[in-house]
């Protein structure tokens, strides 16, 4: 069964491609408040977590799940990628009360921050949902599946940007055993599902040997209900491809080269994914959000900051970094084509615009 | 941040259940919900104690699905070091209290195709919410619940009403034994067991099941270690710059929480790992009581959890 969904485009919501003649773009306002991950002139790894408390008013930290011009398209491109590839969402069976709580989450948290858009009213079990953008007024009996038209991770990821993962927790390791996966950064939660922590962060390259994932996962563990964290990651990605799968390689790998100085500004983007965790009350799993935003070369150097720091990263960044996150071919001309919005000026610490 | 978030609660009602076990329930004080938790979880309710500052963890035994209230049981421990007496004693209906939110370190493995409960004396609790949980999705589940008489059978009538013959009670006193051996060795494949009470019952409990084959991933226990009494001793805290007395019924973490050192913890019962720190200097010897630290790292002394363990010697310099 499937979600009835009627798109809601207006002066807000972007009506807008992820595909074929890309026509995903920042206006304004969205690139000043953009999440430019640097907050220095280098980059190397860190765990870099913080809690995840509303941020400063108007920047994608203010709300738990952030809403923004794209949300429409997104999940037009979602529901596009789903019916070409099941697969994308998946669930092992005792993930469905993870699902629920992960459900009951997001509602609540649109319901109270976007009133405007999403309403939520409960009485007892029979819960009342209404998503104004998608066109989405049902009715459902909390914790009871055959009153949704899919499983409620299904449900509730269908009408939220961003990925998502559910971490079971057993044998002091998480277990990624369900997650719906259509905007990711070239990994397949195909692939992945069933695995443990480190086996799925077994390519990642460097991390290991600096005991980072030893860390982040004793740190993972302890993570308690009500006191959510964040993190940053960040690649490149040629097009506006939110969707850059392993299953779709010959789709979108040529298109890293076909790169040059002319097209370099709008082509390339900066892809930052503004990663969440919280501890799920009833599964006492973990919901892992992965949102990404996609950001023009040409789009961010509209600020002087961003334009010189972006161009000292890409230069100066370590091979094996440029080649994990894909772009070690195109580093040089990356570079070359950002050069000139670096006067050599010194920049302030932080990643604020403004600043 | 040391502890995570908290509620504030009210004291909603106090209930003896018998001579030695008391029944706190607590409502939040906005008159709102509380958060859904999952069977097994515990809290950490904050005291003051007179002055002392008291913060013990007690399993959650109501209804996990029940927003409008958490209810955890007490059982009266005479020789402790004071938790559970403050809570027979000054606890009353109306009283505002602090609780950690929910953290669970005893869940439930949602993919056992059943699951066998093995609860002794106030072991029930973690028990009682599991049980509810399981009954609303339909989980297959048994209980075998061990204690000295019927008198201290608590939640035994209530536990076999709404679960008939998936419950098992026995009676010490009357020399019921619980036929543990004879359990394990007739469970179907899938079964995840789960045990609960006293350290006696545990050993007892592991050891059969490593007898019996049992794979460790499918056996669980909940390892919690009320903080022991000791003689005092001193300790250097080397980044605070100071040095304390533990006291005989303190223990190293409150010691520290009473001189101003924001020390982190979670489970105050040696289990979790939150409070882990290095040992900068000993000389002497820990007396580790956690079931956090590798064997090597209690050989070696280099590592020690403030909730739980203590010291005796000469010197201990620790990096907090």
């Amino acid at each position: 069964m499937s979600l009835d969904v009627e798109y809601a485009f207006d002066e807000f919501f972007r009506d807008e491609t992820f595909v074929d003649d890309f026509t995903y773009r920042n206006s304004p306002a969205a690139i000043r408040r953009f999440p430019f991950p640097f907050d220095r002139d280098d980059y190397m790894y860190s765990v870099n977590m913080e809690p995840h408390v509303p941020g400063r008013k108007g920047s994608v930290f203010e709300k738990t799940f952030d809403v923004d011009e794209h949300y429409v398209s997104e999940m037009r491109d979602r529901a596009r990628i789903l019916a070409k590839d099941p697969l994308r969402c998946q669930s092992l069976p005792h993930m469905t009360l993870a699902g629920w709580d992960l459900l009951e989450l997001i509602m609540e948290s649109k319901a109270r921050e976007y009133p405007q858009w999403f309403s939520l009213t409960k009485n007892g079990d029979r819960w009342r949902w209404i998503n104004r953008p998608l066109g989405i007024d049902h009715s459902f009996t909390f914790l009871d599946e055959t009153t949704l038209p899919c499983g409620p991770m299904e449900y509730i990821t269908r009408q939220t940007q961003g990925d998502f993962t559910l971490q079971d927790e057993r044998e002091g390791t998480l277990w990624v055993d369900a997650g719906m996966v259509t905007t990711q950064a070239d990994w397949s939660l195909d692939f992945d599902i069933g695995m443990n922590f480190h086996e799925w962060h077994a390519p990642v390259p460097l991390a290991h040997e600096k005991g980072i994932f030893d860390r982040a996962l004793k740190f993972l563990l302890k993570l308690q209900h009500g006191a959510p964290v964040r993190r940053f990651n960040w690649t490149m990605t040629v097009n506006p491809l939110l969707d850059t799968a392993p299953e779709t390689y010959p789709e979108w790998g040529y298109m890293r080269t076909t790169l040059n100085q002319e097209n370099m500004g709008h082509m390339m983007h900066l892809r930052v994914e503004l990663q969440a965790l919280f501890r799920l009350p009833r599964s006492n799993a973990i919901a892992f959000s992965i949102r990404a935003y996609l950001g023009k070369f040409e789009e961010l150097v509209t600020v002087p900051k961003w334009g010189r720091r972006l161009h000292r990263v890409v230069r100066d960044i370590h091979p094996d970094l440029a080649a994990y996150k894909g772009f070690l071919r195109n580093r040089d001309a990356m570079a070359e084509w950002l050069s000139s919005y670096d006067d050599g000026a010194p920049t302030s610490p932080g990643w604020w615009p403004e600043d | 941040m040391s502890g995570g978030p908290k509620l504030n609660v009210r004291v909603a009602e106090v209930v003896k259940v018998n001579d030695l076990i008391t029944r706190f329930r607590f409502v939040a004080r906005d008159g709102g919900l509380l958060p859904a938790f999952s069977g097994g979880a515990h809290t950490v309710v904050e005291m003051d104690d007179n002055g002392t500052r008291r913060l013990n963890p007690y399993s959650l035994m109501s209804d996990p699905e029940d927003r409008t209230g958490y209810e955890i049981s007490v059982r009266r421990d005479d020789a402790g070091r004071g938790g559970s007496l403050y809570m027979h004693r000054h606890v009353r209906p109306g009283m505002d209290m602090v609780l950690s939110h929910p953290v669970n370190l005893f869940p439930l493995d949602n993919r056992a195709r059943k699951h066998l409960f093995i609860a002794g004396g106030i072991g029930i609790t973690p028990f009682l919410a599991m049980t509810r949980q399981l009954a609303r999705f339909g989980g297959r589940f048994e209980l075998h619940y061990a204690t000295r008489n019927p008198a201290l059978c608590a939640y035994g009538d209530s536990l076999k009403a709404a679960h008939g013959d998936r419950v098992h009670l026995y009676f010490d006193e009357q020399g019921d034994t619980l036929p543990l051996a004879d359990l394990l060795s007739r469970q179907p494949l899938g079964t995840h067991l789960y045990c609960c009470g006293p350290k006696g019952m545990l050993n007892w409990v592991r050891s059969a099941a490593a007898t019996a084959g049992w794979a460790t991933h499918a056996v669980h226990f909940e390892e919690f270690t009320a903080p022991a009494t000791g003689a005092p001793f001193a300790v250097t805290l080397e980044r605070s710059g100071k040095t304390l007395t533990v006291g005989s019924t303190q223990s190293l973490l409150e010691a520290m929480e009473a001189a101003g050192v924001d020390a982190p913890y979670l489970c105050r019962g040696g289990a979790c790992g939150q409070c882990e720190t290095d040992v900068v200097r000993c000389d002497g010897r820990i007396d580790h009581r956690d079931h956090w630290l590798t064997p090597e790292d209690m050989a070696t002394n280099t590592k020690i959890m403030p909730c739980v363990s203590r010291f005796e010697g000469r010197t201990l310099v620790i990096d907090r």
